[in-house]
């Protein structure tokens, strides 16, 4: 009698790729901003319900783990955003040589990580 | 659903080590994976340090000598040894590539063990020999030949301009090896009904085809959400391909035929 065949590993040997973790990455920032959606309902919620039940939420909203995950979602929006848009390049056929490919994905970093930075020091300077 | 862990029989366990010959200096240690099916054992990996002093420069070469030297049991499958029959295509330093173009140097920087295993996510028949009858069906599929409709001419062959003939360059170089198509993720987990990047090259190497008269049907047969959309361009395949070809901008080329032709 024969054994069953095995399955030859995979993400145990497979080395991690910067095309592979960039893309697990943009899946991942999606899943993590439709689990932010609820609260940005909260916000407009709260927004409208007056100045009590606004103020409610910011002292919710400045405890320092939510200060966190809000972090956490301005990257996840600004890296979801700026590799959709390189998604948009390859639907019209462009970027797909490996050279662009990784000058494409330092990009996306890059711009994600500098609209976020920008993003902070304009909420807590105050502003906008 | 996809596993993203080994399911019980496939663990690897550590297995047997095989020292270097007395005296030699240059050595350097092969992980290579094993699994038989003649005994009751789970897949294990058997190290080999190997004299590079006297052994060719790629990892085929390493693999020939260990079978001809130290353990004639190890199976691998190889034939033209300079890149042109994808035989010998494995996972070798954490990527997929042909064991005869990989330069032994070139591995874990020169360094640390030459890990080998076998093309992932496949049914293993013996070490490094997987199943590939899967792949080869879904390459049937495709119905990978040139389909016409046109009567054929009974004094000339079928002509294609120079400019029609260099579209297909960069697609009929492919040998199916299946390194791309084993480096998708997304293949991965749904190779049951995705056709996978190999194969979709292949099929878009017809559709490129300015003689093919079969593009509509050939469309409508991948417009489904798995046998192409599977692919959300995260191209691996390309990174890997060791032949230097793009099966994910063919992929693209197809979606972009697929829009354009509902416009």
């Amino acid at each position: 009698m024969q054994k069953e065949r095995p399955l030859s590993p995979h993400l145990q040997v497979y080395k991690p790729q910067m095309t592979s973790m960039l893309s697990i990455v943009h899946r991942g920032t999606g899943v993590f901003l439709a689990l932010g959606t609820p609260l940005l309902v909260y916000w407009l919620v709260q927004l409208a319900a007056g100045p009590t039940a606004y103020q409610q939420m910011q002292d919710c909203f400045s405890h320092w783990i939510v200060q966190i995950l809000l972090l956490g979602w301005t990257f996840a929006l600004f890296y979801h955003l700026s590799n959709g848009i390189r998604h948009l390049f390859w639907d019209v056929g462009k970027g797909f040589e490996m050279s662009a490919l990784h000058k494409s994905g330092y990009a996306v970093i890059a711009s994600a990580i500098l609209l976020t930075v920008i993003t902070v020091f304009i909420a807590y300077s105050g502003g906008a | 659903m996809a596993e993203f862990t080994l399911p019980k029989n496939s663990k690897i366990k550590p297995g047997k080590h095989f020292s270097a010959p007395e005296g030699a200096t240059n050595v350097r240690t092969f992980s290579i994976y094993r699994w038989s099916p003649d005994d009751d054992q789970n897949p294990h990996v058997d190290t080999y340090d190997i004299d590079m002093d006297n052994c060719g420069p790629m990892v085929l070469d390493a693999l020939i000598k260990i079978k001809n030297e130290v353990d004639p049991s190890l199976t691998f499958r190889r034939s033209c040894r300079e890149g042109i029959c994808g035989s010998c295509a494995m996972n070798i330093d954490g990527t997929n590539t042909l064991a005869c173009t990989k330069s032994i140097d070139e591995c874990a920087d020169g360094k640390k063990d030459v890990k080998v295993y076998p093309l992932p996510h496949m049914s293993v028949v013996k070490d490094l020999v997987p199943d590939m009858t899967h792949f080869y069906a879904q390459y049937a599929s495709v119905e990978p030949w040139l389909k016409t409709k046109t009567p054929v001419s009974q004094s000339a062959e079928r002509l294609q301009s120079k400019e029609d003939r260099e579209k297909l360059d960069g697609l009929y170089e492919c040998i199916l090896c299946a390194c791309c198509s084993t480096s998708c993720p997304s293949y991965w987990w749904n190779s049951d009904k995705y056709l996978g990047p190999a194969i979709l090259l292949q099929s878009y190497r017809w559709l490129a085809d300015s003689r093919d008269e079969a593009k509509g049907e050939r469309l409508d047969a991948l417009e489904d959400p798995f046998k192409l959309y599977r692919c959300h361009t995260i191209m691996n395949c390309t990174n890997t391909c060791p032949k230097g070809l793009n099966p994910g901008k063919a992929i693209g080329e197809i979606k972009k035929m697929i829009a354009e032709r509902a416009l």
